[in-house]
């Protein structure tokens, strides 16, 4: 047709401005720095290529390429990996690029021993691994200049993309160099850099995703297409574990677009030409459903029982001392008080997708956006039926994840897998995409819970006894992780932060209750901390003020034994004036909390407004998380958990009534908006000490320090979160 | 049906059911997948665009109310000073996180500092409710907006 563009043309035209754009010219003021560092496949290498290990392939282009083995869902981790390798390697950290890794145990995290990310391991685990990555092939280019030169490698030096020999003066690109490497035999365990002499590792590089993202070129998984591909979206049951009765689609089916409507496992599903005419065909079925084990769940109800079994004793996760005769004794002041937390959407801005390309030996390409490679590589091929090598996955980047794209049941996958299955006989490739209600709706919650906690002050302001019953469901029973994480019928990611109580108390009981029922769970950004870092830092505040104590020095003297959350707490007290004035009407919380490996301090202002409603002003927040590759990144990953955290603390709670999630998009999920977001402050404690994760650990302590802001302004305590439900 | 449009400055014919929102006629037939989904109801801002010179939602808007009218997506922001000012602060501050919503953040931060070149925090806050972050960029977003009038106006008195 005259004058039609084609769609390609039009988005090819936009790469290559952008393309053209990177190298510098028409940008105003600074140079950006970041630049765009996210290799897409035309821009690999050309010609010889050194491939020294799974994690770099230099071209004789002077191209770095980096395979990253974790995901990148916004917590930094592509440019942190890059970081690391370009630091051991010399690299010339504006000529490295990065791509996520295919599937294949060589991409293992080493915290897991097997292929995905998630748990704030990602750095800690692989930073060793990696660092030898970069200098094992380092190695390699050193002894490939020496050997042209005919010198010792000894008197070779590389350093940003070169190897130099000073007594000559002469020098060779890692290109001219990579023919010749990719020759060499590659040490198992080179030589690491002293970190005194670390130009990239500890330094706030850019980001390499930013410009990718900021132009809208950045490919994730909604966005995958190939050609002749087809959508779909299925109608599932809104019952938790309910069953299809009868469908009729003959409306569906004659809808423009539509080129396939029938029965999957999960329940209807409608393959149309896009999104659009999918969604429309959808709601056109007619569909009658069974309601099955959930028919009648409802949080309510699962609220007061959750509350009647936390009157009871469960099964002890932890016990020092004797916490019954110290209750008995005499001088004693006790308190008693219940935390209720909800069921929570993980809710990342991207909805899910997956698309399922079925290849004609049985196998499948699949693209899709995952955090566990690994285990969905067996998923798929236990599905297809196929071997794991018949299998081809292409994540893509993450649009949020928060632990919803960990799935040991791969929901997403499967549901793509089975449609694609279903609908073979029209050849295409189908991507199946979750509208946000699907999202909403569509199960694998944070767990809701109940903490029980009784706690005693004796006659000169000291805690000395202190009970924490926990009630929820176990995120872990029935999956892989079972036999790992689940012992003695305690589900550790329930009790996380609650067994593991640093303070200073002679009498301790940690209880838990595990709750079974048809609402799936999973992981959800801190896991278990989400739960116990509210409860067990709101309730030493209420006990601090039972005791007449102020809660930071009542914290430092229960923390002595624990320099590393001292450090932190001492920092943020220290930076957010806490010996200081308060300024009036501010009310002021402060909280510590240890989660993966890392040590999270927060001080919290709040003041009401108008009506009387809490308002989060300020957040200080100091982390000691070992040594950092990237300040910056820390810091975005600290302010990002505060705001995650206070969706959850203002607004978060998924209802159920008669088996069925009444919330469905944002108008009824509220997410924090930016009108709602506090001024925030970060600071890093200066730390040789172990590293440990930061995606995750800013969260715990959020709920507390405002709850306990909330408490010190209004001297009433937050039993129930959110703090604005919406019902 | 087919409909004329004006996309990027460029014109064309799509052949699409007129009430298709724009998002999917963007993503979809012309493959411009810059701008995103994320709900479906104008809740959240992930979509983006400038229809008229008029930032839109496009997952709630039809098609066939932009004919005549130029449409610009994200793929586009860096054509006028205003969107490169927007680009250049997103950069140099890191705002971006998963980057899923930094589309339509970036197309309602260069709608915003196209009609306020001195905007306070008040005027962020108003004219970036209506996107979601659910990483939690929103102090960075900020602080971009800030940065970025800041070069346009030193860019004007340069000139």
């Amino acid at each position: 047709m005259a004058g039609m563009k084609k769609a390609s043309e039009l988005s090819r035209r936009g790469f290559l401005r952008g393309a053209a754009l990177a190298g510098g010219g028409l940008l105003i003021g600074l140079d950006i720095g970041g630049g765009n560092r996210i290799a897409a496949a035309a821009a690999r290498a050309a010609g010889a290529t050194f491939a020294p290990n799974a994690f770099l392939r230099i071209g004789s282009d002077d191209s770095v390429l980096i395979l990253a083995k974790n995901d990148e869902m916004g917590q930094g981790i592509f440019t942190s990996i890059a970081q690391t390798i370009a630091e051991e390697l010399e690299a010339d950290f504006t000529k490295v690029r990065v791509e996520p890794a295919p599937a294949g145990p060589a991409y293992n995290n080493l915290a897991f021993g097997m292929q995905g990310t998630g748990g704030s391991t990602s750095t800690w685990a692989n930073f060793t691994q990696l660092r030898q990555a970069g200098a094992a092939a380092k190695t390699v280019l050193v002894a490939a200049a020496a050997a042209r030169l005919g010198v010792e490698p000894a008197t070779c030096q590389a350093r940003l993309g070169r190897v130099h020999h000073a007594a000559s003066g002469q020098s060779f690109s890692f290109g001219e160099l990579a023919e010749a490497a990719a020759a060499l035999p590659v040490p198992a365990e080179p030589a690491l850099k002293d970190k005194k002499d670390f130009q990239l590792i500890g330094k706030p590089v850019r980001r390499v995703d930013s410009l990718a993202k900021v132009r809208g070129q950045a490919k994730f998984s909604f966005d995958a297409s190939l050609p002749n591909m087809a959508v779909a979206q299925v109608a599932r049951s809104p019952y938790f574990g309910g069953k299809l009765k009868t469908f009729d689609a003959s409306a569906a089916r004659a809808m423009s677009g539509v080129l396939w409507v029938g029965e999957v496992p999960e329940g209807v599903a409608v393959v149309a030409k896009g999104f659009w005419q999918a969604r429309q065909a959808r709601a056109a079925l007619k569909i009658e459903w069974e309601k099955g084990d959930g028919g009648g769940l409802d949080s309510e109800t699962l609220r007061q029982d959750y509350a009647r079994l936390a009157a009871t004793s469960g099964t002890v996760a932890r016990k020092d001392g004797d916490l019954e005769a110290e209750l008995a004794g005499p001088g004693i002041q006790r308190l008693e008080a219940s935390y209720e937390l909800p069921f929570l959407a993980h809710a990342p801005m991207e909805p899910l997708s997956c698309m399922v390309h079925l290849k004609d030996d049985g196998g499948a390409e699949i693209y899709t956006g995952s955090q566990f490679l690994g285990p969905d590589t067996m998923t798929a091929a236990a599905v297809l039926g196929v071997p794991a090598e018949k299998i081809t996955f292409h994540n893509h980047f993450l649009g949020g994840a928060f632990g919803r794209r960990a799935n040991p049941r791969a929901d997403f996958l499967v549901l793509a897998l089975n449609v694609a299955k279903a609908a073979r006989q029209l050849g295409r490739p189908i991507k199946t995409v979750w509208s946000r209600e699907d999202d909403i709706r569509g199960g694998f919650y944070r767990p809701m819970w109940h903490n029980r906690l009784e706690g005693a002050v004796n006659e000169h302001g000291k805690i000395v006894a202190w009970r924490h019953r926990v009630v929820g469901q176990s995120i872990l029973a029935g999956t892989p992780f079972e036999a790992m994480m689940v012992k003695d019928g305690i589900d550790q990611t329930s009790v996380e932060g609650a067994s593991t109580l640093p303070y200073d108390i002679p009498n301790l009981e940690v209880e838990l209750h595990t709750v079974k029922s048809a609402i799936p769970t999973l992981w959800w950004r801190s896991v278990g901390h989400s739960n116990t870092g509210f409860a067990t830092e709101h309730f030493l505040d209420e006990l601090a003020r039972l005791a007449g104590r102020d809660p930071y020095k009542l914290r430092r003297t229960l923390l002595s034994q624990h320099p590393r959350h001292l450090k932190a707490l001492d920092l943020a007290a220290k930076k957010a004036g806490w010996e200081g004035p308060k300024k009036p009407g501010i009310g002021r919380g402060i909280a510590v909390h240890e989660s993966f490996k890392s040590y999270v301090a927060q001080v919290a202002e709040v003041s009401l407004d108008a009506e009387g409603r809490p308002k989060v002003e300020k957040v200080w927040c100091a982390i000691d998380c070992g040594p950092v590759v990237n300040p910056d990144i820390v810091r975005a990953q600290m302010e990002g958990a505060i705001c995650f955290a206070l969706s959850a603390v203002l607004y978060g709670e998924i209802r159920i009534e008669d088996g069925q999630v009444l919330n469905s998009n944002f108008h009824d999920y509220p997410l924090l908006r930016i009108h709602e977001a506090p001024q925030i402050e970060v600071h890093i404690v200066d730390s040789n000490d172990e590293m440990g994760g930061v995606g995750e650990p800013g969260v715990p302590p959020v709920a507390a320090a405002v709850a306990n802001a909330i408490l010190d302004l209004t001297g009433k305590p937050v039993r129930r979160l959110p703090i604005f439900p919406a019902a | 049906m087919e409909l004329k449009l004006n996309v990027n400055d460029e014109e064309l014919r799509v052949d699409v059911d007129p009430g298709t929102p724009l998002l999917w006629v963007l993503r979809e037939e012309l493959g411009l997948t810059g701008t995103k989904y994320g709900c479906g109801r104008a809740q959240c801002g992930a979509c983006t665009v400038h229809v008229g010179g008029e930032a839109v939602r496009s997952c709630s808007y039809p098609v066939r109310k932009v004919v005549g009218q130029p449409v610009k997506t994200i793929e586009f922001l860096d054509q006028s000073v205003v969107g490169r000012a927007v680009e250049q602060a997103w950069i140099e501050l890191d705002v971006v996180q998963c980057g899923w919503c930094q589309p339509g953040q970036c197309m309602s931060a260069a709608d915003l500092l196209s009609k306020n070149a001195a905007p306070t925090d008040a005027d962020i806050d108003l004219a970036m409710r209506g996107n979601l972050c659910r990483c939690g960029t929103y102090p960075r977003i900020r602080a971009a907006i800030h940065r970025a009038a800041e070069w346009l106006r030193d860019t004007a008195a340069r000139s």
